[in-house]
């Protein structure tokens, strides 16, 4: 640890909806750089927390902060300007569009104020969606209109959209989710790579262990709305709390 | 006081007529979920239809009294003509796809049914004038009216009735309020949701041709009838709540009521009023008086 | 890094394309007998109406109403003749454009929360209680509306030799401007935006967009391009009521719309094109028939050509073409 300040630190969260609590006595710190995975059954609190982080849901009590900003009462628009991305469980495209285009999109909202005159298919646009594509290996696909495109593609663009404008936190909600066996592991390691090329603060909720243990710095369990285990994989995949709620026995914790 | 109580009495027959006319409007967009512009066409085609029945059973030397049973038929035929023809042939082909796209089918359906009267009915007014005179006046105050007016009055307490007794209190009746509450779940549960449509669109076709039959004898039956009880009707049954049948109650009284006012106390508002209402009801509660549907997206 | 030549016609081939497209039509005019002039003139304003339209289609939205801008765009170009004596043409567009904008601005951030029947119906709504207002308007002439003169070029008087091919002239020239402006929209990042919020709202509010200001701004743009057209036809037209702003006339700006489709500027006007033609024609030898070729031609084109005639071109384009690699 360098000593800076924590890239993301959500202090005293507190959740419920009625009688169901969806986040209790939460405290996290994520420092830049780390790749941290979110785990738990359905309904532990993972993307209740993911949502309250991008802003669509407002904590009953506690505060997040961001680079030292707090954000907890900010507009959900106002914090993906402050480098806060999303990608999706279920691909959330422009499905009548074209990859380039869904990337061209991405670029110019997240960047400088949009005009009613300036070309979106201008060079400096194209290279960077360009680009971008190139590192998640989807060139080939750039003209064709994402309806067409099979579900791996449409996970990695949903990512490389996620990543324009460098983002300074990428929420990856279940990556890997609807993908083969076969291709999980090529996925992930596309992403990694790809998100590889600047340090990036990662957090990634998943369900597959495997992945977990092999692309994570670290691991945040939940259930019930709380944290059961907050440590490297080795350690927190192994503990008894994590076994008991998390991946052994099947079922709601 | 009198004033108040003339305003009442026309605020209540045109709510009749609405009702009837809307009536037809919002069941059809209850179940189809279709908000179907020729509407007004269909009351246009009962109007017309009246005028020619009305006219034969006057031929075949009928008592005039006779000449309700002629619109009543009228409408009858319409729906029966008409409604299989349009649903079976033209709409099913749209079902499922963008609601404002059904519309669209249905503006070109309205377009079609314009000319389509026009070429068997001729251009010329149709003056459907024997029943009007049926019921002689009425004197209520200083006031004479029509009886005939008041005919609309029953005609809607019974449609009403019947409409809210057949949905509610019948099998068959509860099979479509089932569908119109969640089609998914009464197809999963074995209904036959393609004839409910059938059913639902045959009625609401009689509606409108039954408001149309029954009103001819009060206006002159020429083209671009329709027009005018598109609109109104369109904003009874936004007002009301999108296929709720006691909206379209509610609807056609506050209508009726808005109206009223206008013509008797405000004449250069009388227009404006009823579009004026249904603006508001959109802005402030855009689902209607009865709804539970979302109607804004934040 | 791949270097990719840009998808599509470049600015420079549309602007190219569209001052040419202006220029033929202008020369050719010189030459076309009046009743087809003033055909084109129709066609060319209504279709800036219907161009409206189509912008709001763009982001996902189908206007009933937008017989509201185009009557208030030309009974304010009328009045500003009328009782101001502003005679200008080119002048009267930008009052008629301005006016109808100013009118419609504050109702923007409201109607950019509606969607599909709501939005139909709201739009629907505020143009017929401008019908009802309009009609009962004594002053402004009630349901028969008024008359209005000859509008005057860079201060010229127009005599009636020349007054048919000026109008036709002017509005070729504005509609053309505006049409241009149209497509450089379409093609700018907030055009872009545009169609995203019609695929997917909740992606392009994460991605930090505004959903909301995309759809008011279309709205607000829809209503210059309206009272643009709308005072256009008055000029052409001589005359002025309130059927401008009925159902049925709206129902004709979207039937123009509908038929054009939402990707190509310069479809929208070939489908007004097609509309003045066959409104026109039917006159004269059809007057029972004409609605009902409209309709069964709107049903064929909501059936098999949902993307309207605009995607006989675009779609079929070699940069258009999906699959496979470039």
């Amino acid at each position: 640890m360098s000593g800076a300040a924590p890239l993301l630190r959500a202090t005293g969260i507190e959740k419920r909806f009625g009688a169901l609590v969806a986040a209790s006595e939460i405290e996290i710190s994520i420092a830049a750089g780390e790749r941290v995975s979110l785990i738990g059954s359905n309904g532990a609190g993972k993307t209740t927390l993911v949502n309250m982080i991008t802003g669509y849901l407002k904590p009953d009590a506690g505060s997040i902060a961001l680079a030292g900003r707090d954000i907890t009462a900010l507009h959900p628009r106002a914090i993906a300007r402050l480098g806060v991305a999303r990608s999706f469980q279920v691909p959330q495209l422009y499905p009548a569009l074209s990859v380039l285009e869904n990337m061209l999109v991405a670029i110019a909202c997240r960047g400088e104020r949009l005009s009613f005159w300036q070309a979106a298919r201008r060079a400096d646009a194209l290279h960077g969606a360009d680009a971008l594509l190139e590192r998640f290996g989807l060139a080939e696909h750039r003209e064709r209109r994402v309806a067409e495109l099979p579900g791996g593609v449409r996970k990695l663009l949903d990512v490389a959209m996620a990543l324009t404008g460098q983002p300074q936190l990428l929420l990856l909600d279940e990556p890997t989710s609807g993908v083969s066996a076969e291709e999980k592991f090529p996925m992930m390691d596309i992403i990694m790579t790809a998100l590889g090329a600047v340090p990036m603060t990662v957090l990634f909720v998943e369900h597959d262990m495997d992945i977990v243990s092999r692309y994570a710095d670290r691991v945040i369990a939940f259930a019930s709305g709380r944290i059961i285990a907050d440590a490297a994989p080795a350690l927190a995949l192994a503990s008894d709390d994590v076994r008991r709620h998390v991946t052994g026995a099947p079922g709601p914790g | 006081m009198n004033l108040a109580f003339t305003i009442a009495i026309d605020a209540l027959s045109y709510a009749s007529w609405l009702f009837i006319v809307a009536l037809g409007l919002t069941l059809v967009f209850g179940v189809l979920k279709i908000l179907n512009i020729a509407h007004g066409s269909f009351y246009a085609l009962g109007a017309y239809a009246a005028a020619s029945f009305v006219a034969w059973f006057a031929a075949w030397k009928f008592a005039p009294g006779w000449s309700l049973v002629a619109m009543l038929l009228a409408a009858v035929v319409v729906a029966a003509l008409v409604a299989p023809v349009t649903e079976r042939g033209l709409l099913r082909f749209f079902y499922g796809r963008d609601e404002v796209l059904l519309v669209l089918v249905t503006y070109a359906m309205f377009l079609i049914l314009e000319d389509a009267t026009k070429l068997i009915w001729g251009t010329n007014p149709y003056y459907v004038s024997a029943p009007y005179s049926l019921f002689g006046n009425v004197e209520i105050g200083p006031q004479v009216y029509v009886g005939y007016d008041f005919v609309l009055v029953g005609i809607a307490v019974i449609v009403g009735a019947a409409v809210w007794w057949g949905l509610n209190r019948t099998r068959r009746g509860k099979i479509v309020l089932a569908v119109i509450h969640s089609e998914e779940v009464a197809a999963s549960m074995g209904v036959d949701v393609s004839r409910v449509y059938m059913a639902a669109f045959t009625v609401g076709i009689f509606l409108a041709a039954l408001g149309g039959a029954f009103t001819a004898p009060m206006i002159s039956v020429q083209p671009g009838v329709s027009v005018g009880v598109i609109i109104v009707s369109f904003a009874v049954v936004i007002i009301g709540g999108l296929g709720s049948i006691e909206g379209a109650a509610v609807g056609a009284l506050i209508v009726g009521l808005a109206r009223s006012l206008a013509v008797h106390l405000a004449p250069v508002a009388e227009l404006f009023s009823i579009y004026i209402v249904m603006a508001l009801v959109l802005m402030v509660r855009p689902e209607g008086l009865f709804q539970q549907t979302q109607a804004r997206k934040i | 890094m791949a270097v990719s030549p840009p998808a599509g016609p470049t600015r420079s081939t549309s602007v190219i394309g569209g001052v040419a497209l202006t220029a033929a039509l202008l020369v050719a005019g010189a030459f076309l007998p009046k009743w087809l002039t003033f055909l084109v003139t129709m066609a060319a304003a209504r279709g800036l109406v219907s161009l409206g339209i189509v912008l709001m289609m763009r982001g996902g939205v189908v206007s009933f109403g937008q017989g509201l801008v185009f009557a208030i765009g030309a009974y304010a170009a009328a009045l500003a003749f009328k009782r101001f004596g502003w005679s200008d043409a080119v002048g009267l567009v930008f009052v008629g454009g301005v006016m109808a904008m100013l009118v419609a601005a504050p109702f923007a951030p409201l109607l950019s929360r509606y969607r599909g029947i709501f939005f139909a119906m709201l739009t629907l709504a505020l143009s017929m209680v401008a019908f009802g207002v309009l009609v009962k308007t004594e002053s402004l002439g009630g349901s028969d509306g008024f008359n209005m003169g000859r509008p005057t070029v860079f201060g010229q008087a127009l005599g009636d030799a020349h007054v048919g091919y000026v109008l036709y002239a002017v509005t070729i020239i504005v509609a053309g401007a505006l049409a241009l402006g149209a497509r450089a929209y379409f093609d700018s990042t907030r055009g872009l935006v545009s169609l995203a919020v019609r695929e997917n709202e909740l992606r392009v509010e994460y991605l930090g967009g505004s959903v909301r200001r995309a759809m008011a701004i279309n709205f607000v743009l829809a209503a210059f391009a309206g009272g643009a057209g709308g005072a256009l036809t008055v000029m052409s037209l001589g005359h002025i009521d309130p059927n401008f702003s009925y159902w049925t006339t709206s129902g004709e700006f979207v039937f123009v719309a509908i038929l054009a489709g939402s990707q190509s500027v310069f479809a929208v006007f070939v489908a007004s094109t097609v509309l003045e033609v066959v409104r026109s024609f039917s006159s004269l030898y059809f007057p029972n028939t004409w609605q009902l070729s409209l309709g069964l031609f709107l049903l064929f084109v909501i059936r098999f050509l949902p993307r309207g005639i605009g995607s006989l071109w675009v779609d079929r384009a070699p940069w258009r073409r999906s699959g496979g690699g470039r």
